[in-house]
């Protein structure tokens, strides 16, 4: 860590690992009551617990990408952060407006007030108090995060990352718009949400994982850099007109059939592009890093993008696939692993990276942090593969057959036995990344005997 | 590689291709927003009620259990397409009656079942919620789902 302001890093890193565990024992709650209906049905109604697992889990990954801006951009800018007063006003916002959501939902505080109460348009279920106060919020970042670029160093890491930043502020201002007409919304409302998470998202992504590659393989910079800008352009020259596959069936023109499925069909390149241009790298760069498991969640951050984003959302992407599967399980297996792969072991593997350099001291428990990764990504393509049988099953008899909703779901009981199995598995997952990076002061691993090379090198003696 | 394309030429097609893509889109987007206000539905039929039953349906985060034209949360039935189902869709009368009933029926307390909270609404607020998913029902929405189970 070169830079002070490097350190706000870990404040925002802190408060998204706090959430993430709050999503994912969430998440666990919910796959309960899938299987035992009953369970807190009069406490913890299923709408509520669902509204804080898909809110906590974008405002962590939120707080991840800021967090990831914090770190990376003093390096690449090679000078502080304009405002650390700021940095940390922004992430006050943040924990307030989060503290209140979750007031509000579990005790649904204000019924039906325009500012304080619940909106509940999905995944803009926060009052318009919250909306402002993250509107605000990212005012202040955009700001204090231009400011640094524009003074310092300019790169291709930068330029990208601020450019998918803005993009998202500017995007977020459709969370505003909300015309009676449901079409209309609809419209808008995939605006915030498809050219968020299959848009400018990809952007953030694409540079972080570049800077991770130049931290972690030690490859020129001007190979990253170019391979940077073809990635992020198959990204939006498929991902914009892709939020045709969106438009279906929501009361906007037939043309967007072929107009989804045929940009969306691309949407798969991208994530082809970051999987290749990580392995290449990592293969063709000569630094031998320490923190291997920054680079294990590099890699299968690469690979499950790949498969959740790009192969499970191809699945049904063609509209006539998804005359049938829109809004079943298949959704739902895919939105798992889609935001799995790319968004959350993106985070993992840049917060895997930095808290030893933050923390000052060698990545220590490696095999710990290592063994999460594990654990909770065969958890998360485990609840993908049931999820992906169930949905199929849910296709043939209620859209194909025309069997009613809750018969269909009644026959579908083993699977989401299993898909709870498999959620055990991944909150595991979770709470052993959390400590792993957290907590230990040491390695679990004893180093074996080691020979010295004359030039300094060390190497296992076998 | 570095000898067909540079950083520079890279940079240039993302942002050449991107504002390309980003009219086209702008433009398909002007159309399709007349089209929905138009050909998709019929506005005049958007009652001060209509909008108050979508304000309902918000404010109780229906669509975290419901989907409405398949996006929701695939936990409990689709209700684009309810009306339709209960057969109530040209009656507004039976249509706010059965919906008022089924919804003051909840929850059903059967134990495996899903349940259903109570919401507490007035008759003027089941009118305005029932009133919304009629004029869902009446969206063009390329003959989907594909059939009355939604």
């Amino acid at each position: 860590m070169r830079y002070h302001s490097q350190r706000i890093a870990y404040a925002y890193f802190l408060v998204a690992m706090a959430l993430f565990a709050v999503q994912v024992i969430f998440g666990l709650i919910m796959g309960w009551i899938y299987v035992s209906p009953n369970f807190l049905s009069e406490l913890l109604p299923f709408n509520i617990a669902r509204m804080l697992h898909t809110n906590s889990l974008v405002v962590w990954l939120l707080l991840g990408f800021f967090g990831a801006t914090y770190y990376i951009l003093p390096e690449e800018a090679e000078r502080e952060i304009h405002s650390p007063m700021l940095a940390y006003i922004q992430l006050g916002i943040f924990v307030l407006g989060t503290l209140g959501v979750v007031v509000t939902y579990l005790f649904d505080l204000f019924h039906g007030h325009w500012l304080l109460g619940k909106e509940g348009r999905e995944f803009l279920e926060q009052p318009k108090w919250v909306k402002v106060g993250i509107a605000v919020a990212a005012v202040i970042f955009m700001y204090n995060v231009s400011m640094t670029a524009l003074k310092g160093r300019r790169t291709a890491v930068t330029n990208v990352l601020l450019m998918g930043l803005w993009g998202l502020v500017l995007l977020w201002l459709f969370a505003f718009y909300n015309p009676a007409n449901l079409v209309l919304d609809k419209q808008y409302w995939w605006w915030v949400i498809h050219l968020w998470v299959e848009g400018v998202w990809e952007l953030i992504m694409a540079a972080i994982l570049a800077f991770l590659m130049l931290k972690l393989t030690g490859v020129d910079r001007e190979v990253v850099e170019k391979w940077l800008y073809v990635i992020v352009a198959t990204a939006l020259f498929s991902g914009i007109l892709g939020t045709g596959h969106h438009y279906y069936w929501i009361g906007l023109p037939a043309y967007w059939q072929w107009i989804g499925s045929i940009f969306s069909s691309f949407e798969i390149v991208p994530f082809f592009a970051m999987m290749s241009f990580a392995f290449v790298m990592v293969w063709k760069g000569r630094r031998d890093h320490p923190n291997k498991a920054a680079l294990v969640w590099s890699l299968g951050c690469t690979v499950l993008a790949f498969f959740g984003a790009g192969v499970w959302g191809f699945l049904h992407t063609l509209h006539g696939v998804n005359y049938y599967t829109h809004g079943t399980q298949i959704t739902a297996a895919h939105g798992h692993l889609a935001f799995y792969g790319a968004y959350v072991c993106l985070v993992l593997a840049l917060v895997t990276y930095c808290m030893p350099l933050m923390k000052n001291r060698d990545p220590y428990n490696q095999v710990l942090n290592m063994a999460s990764f594990w654990l909770m990504s065969s958890g998360m393509v485990f609840m993908t593969v049931t999820l992906t049988f169930a949905g199929t099953v849910q296709t043939h008899l209620q859209r194909v057959e025309g069997g009613f909703f809750m018969d269909v779901q009644d026959g579908l009981a083993l699977f989401y036995w299993m898909r709870f199995g498999s959620g055990v598995a991944v909150v595991l997952g979770a709470l052993l990344f959390i400590y792993a990076v957290l907590f230990p002061r040491r390695e679990v691993v004893t180093a074996g005997p080691v020979q010295a090379h004359k030039d300094g090198h060390l190497e296992a003696a076998e | 590689m570095s000898e067909i394309m540079t950083k520079n030429m890279a940079r240039n097609v993302f942002y050449g291709g991107s504002i390309f893509f980003i009219l086209i889109f702008g433009a398909l987007t002007v159309h399709s927003h007349i089209y929905a206000r138009t050909k998709a539905v019929d506005e005049s039929q958007l009652t001060p009620s209509v909008a108050e039953g979508k304000h309902i349906w918000e404010r109780n985060a229906c669509i975290d259990c419901h989907t409405i034209l398949g996006e929701g949360a695939y936990f409990a039935p689709e209700l684009g397409n309810v009306m339709k189902r209960w057969g109530v869709q040209d009656d507004p009368e039976s249509a706010f009656e059965t919906l008022k009933g089924w919804m003051e029926s909840m929850p059903t307390g059967i134990e495996g079942r899903r349940q259903m909270p109570r919401f507490d609404l007035t008759d003027e607020e089941f009118r305005a919620l029932s009133d919304f998913l009629l004029w869902t029902g009446t969206i063009n929405t390329q003959n989907w789902p594909p059939n009355d189970a939604g």
